[in-house]
């Protein structure tokens, strides 16, 4: 019995939301030894034997137990959309990734496209979130979150689009299988632009991110909590979901931009897990970064991306196009 | 100031566009209990209103009630992140007032246990400075829980020492009211080198991290003009270029017998502070080792042990003694009339004259500048409100 396209699409949507869902918990805890291992802690460690790994678990709990308060000047459309606003894109970009050859929702065959444009939404929720809070350091935050993601989108789309060019495609599967071949990642490929491109992506994905040195939007130690300061419960734990989501989408897409996706030793059907631990590698970069670096200052982000993030993205993505037009489309 | 700073700040107050945020006194960096007003330009302060107070206890009320026997005890919980040095600061005076002598031991484990206590004060200081301008979820909660590490290897010390970790009792009128403990010389030279070693390690990880610099080179530059006009001392005004440290300039409890360095910085900024204060960090450990190596024979106290609470008098008069803390100058006045209690006595908390100078230093900066300046002037409330 062969169920109708909408089914399957469907029941592959449900597999993956959950599958999504179960990995950020797991990430968070995750992020949470390896941060304590750099801060000679142990980390979670009493929820669950061993090494508390029900932690995720029990935090998801409480945040769905805790009251629901909604600050009595907030405007209440605004402030209870917000975190389904930001929730959404962010979980909407595991659409396009396939997790092996015909593994995943839709291999759309412009999935980088749709990989990006989803992803710069986010920044409708954050604004919601800051805006409709009606409170002074979430609307600073929300202010901030404006002018960092727009800078830091752009090189981020740049440098994303250096593997489309020496793919030739912008399709992801094919992407992944242009990268076939004893170092043949594109990391290793195209006389270091990979490994440059790699880089700069990297650093992009951090800004996009909010993350640590460039978190200037949440800056626990300025604006408290960002935009985020008036949710509790389960309206904070959805942000904190999709702000993991999407730090783990982008993981995934960097493991498959420059990494090889799936490709790795061993039979075919060990590329899903190969694929898991690149988007993980990828992951613990990003949190490696942020726990070693502070925080900076909102005008030196903005001067990174302006002045030197995005000019060496332009010039990364026009020199990848160089090398494919010298080589006469030939492998590079 | 920047040019674009002074332009903004010089707009005046009356822009519809301004934002006024609170700052404090429940805010992550408050650093206790402060509490700023700022009005803000898009993201540059114009204008600061600094509230304290929200930490008085009226402890010099309280100086007034107990005796010279109690009061020690008490005065530590002033400044309580460097507990030793305000005790030392009341016993002193009220040893200059009765002329008291104190054995040269007793004077050799003071200096000991203030140096220690600058050790473990500077530690929660980089510390909170770095969670200040790194973040709780970031880089900077990793520097603060290594700079916490070393803290409570101090602590431990203090605790072996005293039997207390935080409020410790250790000063008395006439001398210390504990003797070392068998072995403490040996746990206090692998701490204080363990620590050596470490300060290492932190200033690799911070001077070599171009985001540290940026954050903190240029920022709140307090001039020398402006550091003695204001009043503000210890490593604030070091780092502002002023040579001007208590224990080389009016020696109190055989300082004069150790050799030690005063760093001194030009530079005035948030960076210089912290240079300041990490050179410090290695100079106190110079002076416990020598005075651990020197301690001389003999007597802790000049006074026998405690029998009443109204054993020690002191006649009629007026003292002012006054020791560098770990955050400066920290002085006690005492006037006395002939009974076992202060008639009046006057606390100079460092942190609160060092507090004065952020009217002057934060317009023109950024929000997040605010707290990086906030960070490196390291004031504790309980010293600023008393």
């Amino acid at each position: 019995m062969t169920l109708p396209p909408l089914a399957q699409a469907a029941i592959a949507a449900f597999i993956v939301l959950n599958a999504v869902i179960l990995m950020v918990a797991y990430v968070t805890l995750l992020e949470r030894k390896f941060a304590a291992r750099m801060q000679s802690r142990i980390g979670p460690y009493y929820v669950g034997w061993p090494h508390g790994w029900l932690q995720p678990i029990a935090d998801a709990l409480k945040l769905m137990l805790k009251e629901d308060v909604v600050p009595a000047a907030a405007d209440r459309w605004v402030y209870n959309l917000a975190p389904i606003a930001f929730l959404v894109p962010c979980v909407l970009i595991f659409a396009t990734i396939p997790f092996a050859p015909g593994l995943g929702v839709a291999d759309l065959n412009i999935g980088i496209l749709f990989f990006l444009a989803v992803s710069a939404l986010e920044i409708v929720g954050l604004f919601m979130g800051g805006w409709g809070s009606n409170n002074k350091y979430a609307l600073i935050s929300a202010m901030r979150a404006v002018n960092q993601i727009i800078s830091y989108d752009l090189p981020f789309i740049f440098t994303a689009l250096v593997p489309v060019v020496l793919a030739g495609s912008m399709q992801l599967s094919e992407i992944v299988s242009a990268q076939t071949g004893l170092f043949g990642w594109f990391v290793f490929r195209a006389w270091g632009l990979g490994v440059l491109a790699l880089l700069a992506y990297l650093v992009a994905t951090i800004a996009a991110e909010n993350r640590v040195p460039f978190d200037i939007l949440e800056a626990e130690s300025e604006l408290v909590a960002g935009f985020r300061v008036e949710y509790s419960g389960m309206k904070f734990a959805l942000i904190q979901l999709g702000e993991y989501a999407h730090i783990l989408g982008t993981s995934f897409l960097g493991a498959l931009l420059f990494l090889g996706g799936w490709l790795g030793p061993g039979p075919a059907w060990l590329g899903p897990i190969w694929f898991l631990l690149k988007a993980i590698f990828v992951f613990l970069l990003i949190t490696w970064v942020r726990w070693s670096f502070v925080r900076i200052r909102v005008d030196q982000i903005l001067a990174i991306s302006w002045k030197l993030l995005l000019p060496l993205s332009i010039v990364l993505l026009m020199a990848a196009a160089f090398a494919v037009a010298w080589s006469g489309g030939a492998r590079v | 100031m920047d040019t674009e700073a002074r332009k903004v700040v010089e707009m005046g107050w009356g822009g519809n566009e301004r934002l006024v945020m609170n700052m404090g006194p429940q805010h992550p960096s408050a650093h206790g209990v402060f509490r700023a007003i700022l009005t803000l330009e898009g993201e540059t302060v114009v204008a600061v209103d600094a509230v304290i107070g929200y930490l008085h206890r009226c402890h010099e009320k309280l100086g007034e009630t107990l005796t010279y026997v109690q009061y020690p005890t008490i005065a530590s919980k002033t400044d309580y992140v460097a507990a030793m040095t305000s005790e030392l600061a009341y016993v002193l005076a009220v040893e200059h007032l009765g002329k008291f002598e104190v054995p040269k031991r007793a004077q050799y484990l003071r200096v000991i246990a203030a140096e220690l206590q600058r050790i473990a004060s500077h530690c929660l200081w980089l510390g909170t400075w770095c969670l200040d301008i790194g973040g709780a979820l970031g880089g900077g909660a990793t520097i603060f829980l290594y700079a916490i590490r070393e803290r409570e290897d101090v602590l431990d010390l203090f605790e072996a020492l005293t039997g207390a970790r935080l409020l410790y009792g250790f000063h008395q009128v006439g001398g210390t009211r504990y003797d070392v403990p068998a072995g403490w010389d040996k746990q206090v030279r692998e701490t204080i080198d363990r620590i050596e070693r470490r300060l290492d390690e932190y200033e690799a990880m911070l001077e070599d991290n171009a985001f540290f610099l940026v954050r903190t080179q240029g920022v709140g530059v307090i001039s020398p003009e402006l550091a003695q006009e204001v009043g503000i001392s210890g490593p604030l005004i070091r780092g502002s270029g002023i040579d001007f440290d208590l224990r080389r300039w009016a020696p109190y409890s055989s300082y004069e017998d150790f050799d030690f360095r005063v760093p001194v910085e030009t530079a005035g900024d948030c960076y210089a502070r912290y240079r300041v204060r990490m050179v410090e960090f290695r100079e106190s450990i110079t002076i416990v080792r020598q005075a651990l190596d020197g301690l001389p024979e003999g007597p802790i106290s000049s006074r026998p042990g405690v029998k009443s609470v109204g054993q020690v008098r002191v006649p009629k008069g007026e003292g002012y003694a006054r020791v560098e803390g770990a955050r400066g100058e920290v002085g006690c006045c005492i006037v006395a009339d002939g009974s076992p209690k202060p008639y009046r006595m006057k606390w100079r908390g460092a942190s609160f004259s060092n507090l004065a100078i952020l009217p002057h230093i934060l317009p023109g900066c950024k929000i997040a500048d605010v707290v990086a300046i906030m960070g490196s002037i390291d004031p504790v409330f309980g010293e600023v409100d008393r």
